[in-house]
């Protein structure tokens, strides 16, 4: 009976491990492999792209567009997308649509950023503190929260921005007050999670300052976690700012944001339907990549 | 459980002193002199002086918040600016008119969300999974007052089948159930409910995928047991989660509708407090928040409760 | 107070640490009447009153250089009387004595200052490492936040990792993730001694590993001992491994201290109902020796309510009449005075009928 070659045997870790470059001392962090999880995310790129592009006219404005954003013409008004120097057509106003939802980007991307970076600035800290010091400061902290928690979130931008009057400021303020409460729900549990972890305790049993574990063990845990949920969060902010400029609580004309355009344009839905709908097909556009973003992100971050 | 119910309710007390306390500030949110937030703008000295008693701004503010509490518990939410009339007079039959809005909305939606997201929850990573799943993105990332105009357009404007404005024909606003109302319902509720439909099918496809992979299901489906039996008892262990997602959104429909509402000019809640934006009309503004807010606290707890019911595992101890 | 009550230690540190304050007889560390009583939480219109009684005064103390194992069933106290001693939780009541210096007084010793001479390792050796941190960071921790410049609180990372058998060059700038157990286990063993302590703590440092890992850092816990002149305070439910490492032994029962002697005393001729049901509950190696009945049955009583008297007579073969009315003090035995006992079978006139073993 014929031997098999010895050389023809493989152990199973040569099996598996075929075609793997061996690996000494290089050593991937966290975030390394949530890079590189992202960078094989086709829809997150996508998004990433799209958004790209939109936050990049937005920001180049004066240098992407021909039109004066602000110059009215009362023979060119509500002009079909697609028409001579018009290529989306003007509003009711004769002012050229493309130049004015690139400008209007400006203004509805930042009232979506700014209260969720404040919000998440705020009710970050409100939270994790909670979190981690426990007791009464944590029962103190969110009742208050639970108190914010206790509204719709639209009801809620729309009382206190109704009551401190129109304005992008008040808009602003109003919806960061919006955001702190479930921001800092969500830091509190996690900081919770984290501060119970066995890593904490040894931090702490070296006698380090609770600022120090803060810094150094805390925060790189619970960072991830809030900011997935900061970034599912911009995709509300934007649909609900421009729902604040919609009811007329935003800025105030002649600048324009997408809720704003949206609204005064509404007048002119049964003449120029088509126009009257693109400035929300840019909240619409902006809002699904971000939504779909962070879903990415998600997925990228909770591997272990 | 009773003592849960009942450390439940005592729960929502503070909250809802806490909503009172944030309601009455309102009023001193607002620019200027709280007075004249109050006053109609052609207000002489005696009437100013008169208000001033009867609001009790002559008073520090804590024993304000106490008077106004006072009042309100009695069902006193003061006078509107605009029509001299009781803000209650106001606001509840635009609260009816919301919540009828919102019924429709869950009617609408929430069959919808959840038989999608059981489908996915059932299919993960199938056509039909991924199909649902961005069905659902877009519903939650879609602006619905930009929806209701988009529906408008298209059944309103183009085909002329459904109106685009009101509640009845004539712009009356009563709950008549023939056609000639409940046609001015369908795109309202349709738009009102795309987001919550979006949600509820997310977060059951999620609990339903996760119920699955459990072990429990994989021995049921060892012994042999049918698989309607087995989706018994998946739908069993879903029912409290599905339960406190779509309690939650229906709460959040009676915010969610202010925006639907004025695209749609329907008089409920959101209408009247767009227009009371405007004429700053800040008891109304004040009332309705109120009324919304306390409403959601209590539909809030109304869930809590339930879900003890439903899941023998909280007991909350 | 007395201070130098010193157990008969045939193994005391032969050079002498520049940080001794107390001299050599002095014990490195004294506990007496330590307690901790946790409050179970109440609601607002039912306060509760019920506490667990999770240590509920223990007194021992540890000689310089030597090891002290701790044993116990889950529940007894022994992870708590850890983290008390760390100050990871605060004492209700007890005073701790650390070389001669009582802790948390006005001229003692103050809490750092303690946490520095005295470190802990943990069981779970994945969950005691931040996952976010190169573990040569998470080493460097502890000597950086005393105010040891980065790049030397690095370099002193290395060298330790080096000491407890791990490459720097290989496994400074890796993820705990990407570790072994065991390996986790080393890193948080050089963790612990980047503070330079004089005492470790190591609950149940290695009772997750497998065994023959659990054996090779058994190994390097001892020889680091010796270069390092350490002391232990070794807690483990694995009465193998207690004896093999200890050179005293402290079994506890909720929250108290049972019976506490000499390993060898203490395994020849446990004296407690208790010590002697747990040694007897080891599986034999010898299967014609194998035990069909188990020794002790049942769980541990309720630490919220535990029993009258002594605590252990609820599970006790030999409970009488006395068990359930007075508690029984830790004694020592007339002829091992390093040997202490608190049963009623075993002191003299304790109004018990019988002593059980002859001593």
């Amino acid at each position: 009976m014929a031997m098999a070659e010895p050389a023809a045997i493989r152990t199973v870790s040569e099996v598996l491990n075929a075609g793997r470059p061996a690996r000494a001392g290089v050593s991937r962090s966290y975030w390394a492999g949530v890079r590189r999880r992202l960078a094989r995310d086709r829809v997150t790129i996508v998004c990433a792209a799209i958004l790209f592009v939109i936050l990049a006219a937005a920001i180049f404005a004066p240098y992407v567009t021909w039109a004066d954003p602000y110059k009215t013409s009362m023979i060119r008004r509500l002009l079909p997308p697609g028409s001579p120097n018009h290529i989306l057509g003007t509003d009711e106003l004769g002012r050229d649509m493309f130049t004015r939802l690139v400008y209007g980007g400006r203004i509805s991307l930042f009232t979506g950023f700014m209260p969720v970076f404040v919000a998440t600035v705020i009710g970050g800290t409100l939270g994790v503190l909670a979190g981690y010091l426990g007791g009464r400061s944590n029962m103190l902290i969110m009742r208050v929260m639970d108190v914010f928690y206790a509204f719709p979130s639209v009801l809620l931008a729309v009382a206190i921005s109704g009551a401190l009057g129109a304005g992008l400021v008040n808009g602003l303020v109003a919806m960061s007050l919006v955001f702190i409460a479930p921001v800092a729900r969500v830091s509190e549990t996690v900081a919770t999670q984290v501060r119970n972890e066995d890593f904490v305790e040894a931090a702490r049993a070296t006698g380090a300052r609770t600022w120090r574990i803060l810094i150094e063990h805390i925060l790189p845990n619970v960072l991830g976690p809030i900011l997935i949920y900061a970034s599912s969060l911009i995709s509300v902010a934007i649909v609900l700012a421009s729902g604040l400029s919609f009811l007329g609580l935003g800025v105030s004309p002649p600048n324009a944001d997408w809720g704003l355009m949206l609204n005064t344009l509404r007048q002119s839905i049964y003449v120029a339907p088509v126009n009257a709908i693109l400035p929300g097909v840019m909240i619409f556009v902006t809002s699904m990549c971000f939504n779909l973003m962070s879903d990415g992100l998600r997925a990228a971050m909770d591997v272990r | 459980m009773l003592s849960y119910i009942l450390r439940r309710i005592a729960y929502a007390l503070p909250i809802t002193l806490g909503v009172t306390i944030i309601c009455f500030s309102l009023i001193h949110l607002a620019p200027g002199d709280p007075l004249s937030a109050v006053l109609p703008d052609n207000a002489g000295p005696d009437m100013r002086e008169q208000i001033k008693i009867a609001y009790g701004f002559d008073k520090p503010l804590p024993v304000q918040y106490l008077l106004w509490l006072k009042n309100v518990a009695t069902g006193d939410f003061g006078l509107s600016i605009q029509s001299r009339r009781p803000v209650v007079s106001e606001v509840l039959p635009a609260a009816c008119n919301t919540a009828y809005l919102a019924l429709a909305a869950v009617l609408i939606g929430f069959p919808f969300g959840i038989l999608m997201g059981a489908v996915a929850g059932y299919t993960v990573g199938g056509w039909i999974d991924r199909a649902v799943t961005s069905v659902a993105v877009t519903g939650v990332s879609v602006p619905h007052y930009w929806l209701g105009m988009v529906l408008v357009v298209i059944f309103a404007v183009n085909l002329g089948a459904l109106p685009a404005m009101g509640m009845g024909p004539g712009g009356q606003s009563s709950y008549a159930f023939d056609w000639a109302h409940l046609r001015h319902l369908v795109l309202p509720a349709i738009t009102l409910a795309v987001i919550p439909a979006g949600i509820i099918a997310r977060s059951v496809r999620a609990t339903v995928a996760d119920i699955r992979r459990r072990d429990f299901v994989g021995t049921l489906q060892a012994k042999g047991i049918g698989e309607g039996r087995v989706l018994y008892h998946v739908a069993k262990n879903a029912g409290p989660t599905i339960l406190a997602v779509a309690g939650l959104q229906f709460a959040q429909l009676l915010g969610g509708s202010i925006l639907v509402e004025t695209v749609f000019s329907w008089p409920g809640t959101g209408f009247l407090l767009n227009t009371a934006i405007f004429t700053r009309d800040l008891p109304i503004l004040q009332g309705t928040i109120l009324v919304l807010s306390i409403f959601f606290v209590f539909i809030n707890l109304v869930v809590d409760v339930l879900q003890t019911f439903l899941d023998p595992r909280i007991k909350r101890a | 107070m007395t201070l130098a009550v010193v157990p008969e230690n045939p193994r005391l540190p032969v050079s002498a640490d520049p940080r001794d304050r107390g001299g050599p007889m002095q014990p490195m560390l004294l506990v007496e009447d330590l307690k901790k009583h946790f409050p179970i939480k109440g609601s607002l219109f039912s306060p509760s009153r019920a506490v667990v009684k999770a240590v509920d005064g223990v007194s021992f103390e540890v000689a310089k250089g030597e090891t002290l194992g701790i044993v116990g069933e889950s529940g007894c106290g022994k992870s708590t009387t850890a983290r008390l001693l760390m100050h990871l939780i605060q004492p209700d009541a007890g005073t701790i004595v650390f070389d001669g210096d009582p802790v948390g007084v006005v001229r003692g010793i103050p809490v750092d200052e303690l946490q520095r001479n005295m470190q802990m390792v943990f069981q779970d050796s994945y969950a005691s490492l931040n996952p976010r941190l190169p573990i040569a960071d998470s080493i460097a921790f502890g000597p950086k936040s005393h105010g040891l410049p980065k790049s030397e609180a690095r370099e002193r990372a290395r060298d330790l990792l080096g000491m407890v058998g791990l490459n720097p060059r290989l496994f400074a700038e890796r993820y705990p993730h990407e570790l072994s157990g065991g390996q986790r286990q080393r890193v948080n063993i050089a963790r612990a001694l980047a503070m330079h302590p004089r005492l470790v703590i190591l609950d149940e440092s290695v009772s997750a590993l497998d065994k023959s890992v659990e054996a090779q850092v058994l190994n390097l816990l001892v020889s680091l001992k010796d270069r390092l002149s350490l002391t232990y305070l070794f807690i483990s439910h694995d009465l193998n491994v207690v004896q093999y490492v200890s050179d005293r032994v402290m079994v506890m029962y909720l929250g108290r201290v049972a019976e506490i002697g000499p390993v060898e005393r203490l395994y020849e001729a446990p004296q407690h109902p208790y010590t002697r049901a747990l040694l007897s509950s080891r599986p034999s190696m010898d299967p014609r020796r194998r035990v069909s009945v188990p020794p002790l049955s049942g769980d541990p009583p309720n630490p919220v309510n535990p029993p009258s008297g002594c605590r252990f007579r609820t599970r006790c073969p030999l409970a009488e009449a006395v068990c359930a009315e007075i508690e029984p003090p830790l004694a020592a035995l007339p002829a091992f005075p390093a040997h202490k006992v608190a049963c009623h079978a075993v002191a003299a006139a304790s109004g018990h009928s019988g002593t059980a073993v002859p001593v």
